[in-house]
């Protein structure tokens, strides 16, 4: 337990907390969008899936990691247009729909896998880029600057989110749909177009959250890789309160419980195993019970929008 | 007339004959992850193929696989639908499909069902069960991490702490222990046996903590070897299926499960009537497990004769592995 507290546990703790709240924060972040603008997407999983094959596969045959990032937010777009199309065109219960989009992606993932690919393989993912000068600051230098470009830009994302959101006439426009889409429309605005662009943003950063696992976090693809890292990212958009910034408070809560717990293992701490990997989902919970902001909760979100019937 | 009836009617029975005798053996299989998997479930498509080779391909032995049944419901309807379909032998591959073997069989009493690992044939006469004494090779592989250890830290990156995960891991421990009590072996679970992203990070962060050496099992240990190799000089050793493709310089060896004898001793046994009521151990005694070295890791010439030592000692009986 003494070995808990040491400097070299905390470098390793912190390492791990950006390394593993990176694909949380593209997924969850996406979902701060649709579900900003009053469409629950439960696909996020499914999407990451394709995504981090699309992603693996292209830089397998081409090497070159951006055109794979690009097939990510490309098969993100595309998902998110049939999920659009699905829940806000055509008006199907945004929970069922979702599921199904996630189930779309898990098997089709998994039988292009098995097709193209056939066995496991690896690639040479991104690479750690030092930022100069504020790598070299110490203890914290390396820890945070130090990291591949999408790890950048994960956390990036979050104040570029918030300023969206909260700060431009679109983010606005995001949150009247969302909140009340017959008052948004009787303004004038599209809201099939906004819950439209919405939903695909989301769906291209849950890509790029994809991209993130198989071409710079583990640089591999498996079947069913994500584990049901989307479902939790959709349960981070919750915890934070529809905010970027709640966002970021819960995921890298989550990860840092995650590696804390590992490093109990590891230093032989006396706890079993299975109450260590419990421990970040409890502590999640509880957090979620003490932090509950309903208030927040866009009205119309889960609610279809039919002009004819206002 | 009568004549030209028992002429057709024996001209029909010789064919339905000879239409039964040639007809091939089918087996299908389900597994819980990919047959691709490099570890449990490709052990066992693996050997299944070896044996269809071996039988004279697809005309002798038609094979069907479900893999990624991780839902054991959808697996029991798997299981029942092969059944159904008149396959002559259904293998269950995976310890989480137990009950739904024992739900399934009484109602085929023709049809031969495997499952493991485990060892439970229910009382059944068509239920086989098999397993890996998977501590055997673990043992070995400790010997082998013992005497290679730089930092005399050793770290293991387990899924769920049951079946022959944690058997693998009891073994490897005493490996290592009977080479030196000082070397510290770390344990990690993840509670998953497919969370890669958090393998991953199990495996760095005993590499972070100073080991040299990791090891573990199930299909999501491609996110520990992935940590190895992206360090570089961590050594892998592996367990379950051969896994020095995924770091031909890293992987020192890996513990093979070879069901093949098994296999060929169940279709046998099938083709002459009995359809289960035994339990397979694989052992390193039987050429069930086998050790992989790597030839593309130079692994020192005394090292190599310890765990060749291990090896034979384990199938003489003068060194017992606990599992």
């Amino acid at each position: 337990m003494k070995g808990l507290f040491s400097l070299n546990v905390l470098t390793g703790v912190l390492n791990s907390m950006i390394a593993l709240a990176t694909p949380f924060l593209y997924a969850a972040i996406g979902e701060t969008f649709a579900q900003t603008a009053g469409v629950v997407n439960l696909g996020v999983d499914g999407i990451m899936l394709l995504a981090a094959f699309g992603a693996f596969f292209v830089t397998l045959m081409t090497g070159n990691l951006w055109l794979g990032l690009l097939a990510a937010a490309a098969i993100g777009l595309a998902m998110g247009l049939i999920m659009a199309l699905i829940s806000v065109t055509l008006k199907a219960e945004q929970g069922v729909s979702g599921i199904g989009l996630y189930m779309f992606g898990l098997g089709m993932s998994s039988l292009l896998f098995k097709v193209l690919v056939g066995t496991v393989k690896t690639v040479q993912g991104f690479q750690p880029v030092s930022i100069p000068i504020l790598s070299t600051i110490p203890f914290i230098g390396p820890i945070l600057f130090n990291n591949s470009v999408l790890v950048y830009g994960a956390f990036l994302l979050v104040p570029l989110a918030w300023v969206v959101l909260e700060k431009t006439n679109l983010g606005l426009k995001f949150k009247a749909v969302g909140q009340n889409p017959a008052a948004a429309d009787s303004l004038g605005i599209n809201v099939v177009a906004i819950r439209y662009l919405a939903v695909c943003i989301g769906a291209i950063l849950a890509g790029i959250a994809g991209a993130s696992l198989s071409i710079s976090l583990l640089n591999l693809f498996q079947d069913d890789l994500t584990s049901g890292q989307g479902f939790i990212a959709v349960a981070l958009v919750y915890f934070g309160g529809w905010s970027p910034i709640g966002v970021l408070g819960g995921a890298l809560l989550f990860s840092a419980v995650n590696s804390i717990q590992l490093w109990m293992q590891v230093l032989g701490v006396n706890l079993p195993a299975s109450v260590a990997v419990m421990l970040p989902y409890i502590l999640t919970i509880v957090a979620l019970m003490m932090t509950a902001n309903r208030a927040r909760q866009p009205a119309a979100l889960n609610k279809p929008f039919d002009r004819s019937e206002n | 007339m009568n004549v030209k009836r028992i002429a057709i009617a024996v001209t029909m029975i010789v064919t339905i004959v000879l239409g039964v005798a040639a007809a091939p053996l089918r087996i299908a299989v389900i597994m819980p992850s990919a047959t691709t998997d490099l570890a449990f479930s490709q052990s066992m498509w693996s050997a299944l193929l070896t044996v269809q080779k071996e039988m004279g391909g697809e005309s002798a032995l038609v094979l069907k696989y479900t893999d990624n049944m991780f839902k054991v419901p959808d697996a029991a309807a798997a299981i029942r639908d092969y059944a159904g379909q008149g396959f002559d032998l259904v293998i269950a591959h995976g310890s989480q499909y137990g009950s739904s073997v024992q739900d399934v069989a009484p109602d085929f009493p023709e049809t031969t069902f495997a499952w493991g690992t485990d060892v439970n044939t229910f009382g059944m006469a068509n239920v086989y069960a098999y397993t890996a004494a998977a501590e055997q090779g673990g043992y070995v592989n400790g010997v082998i991490a013992a005497m290679l250890t730089k930092s005399k830290k050793v770290g293991v990156t387990g899924p769920i702490e049951v079946g022959d995960a944690k058997t693998y891991i009891d073994g490897f421990v005493q490996g290592v222990q009977s080479v030196s009590k000082s070397i510290a072996v770390a344990k990690t679970w993840t509670g998953s046996f497919s969370d890669v992203a958090l393998m991953t990070t199990a495996a760095k962060t005993h590499i972070a903590s100073g080991a040299d050496i990791l090891t573990g099992s199930s299909q999501s240990v491609v996110g520990s070897i992935g940590a190895a190799k992206d360090n570089g000089k961590v050594l892998w050793f592996g367990t379950q299926a051969d896994q020095a493709s995924l770091s031909p310089k890293l992987v020192v060896a890996s513990q093979v499960y070879d069901w093949t004898g098994m296999l060929r001793e169940i279709i046998a046994e099938h083709q002459k009537g009995t359809f289960g009521g035994k339990t397979y151990v694989l052992e390193l005694a039987g050429s069930g497990l086998k050790i992989a070295f790597n030839p593309g890791y130079a692994l020192p010439a005394n090292v190599r004769k310890a765990a060749d030592t291990a090896i034979s000692g384990i199938i003489k009986g003068t060194i017992k592995v606990q599992p």
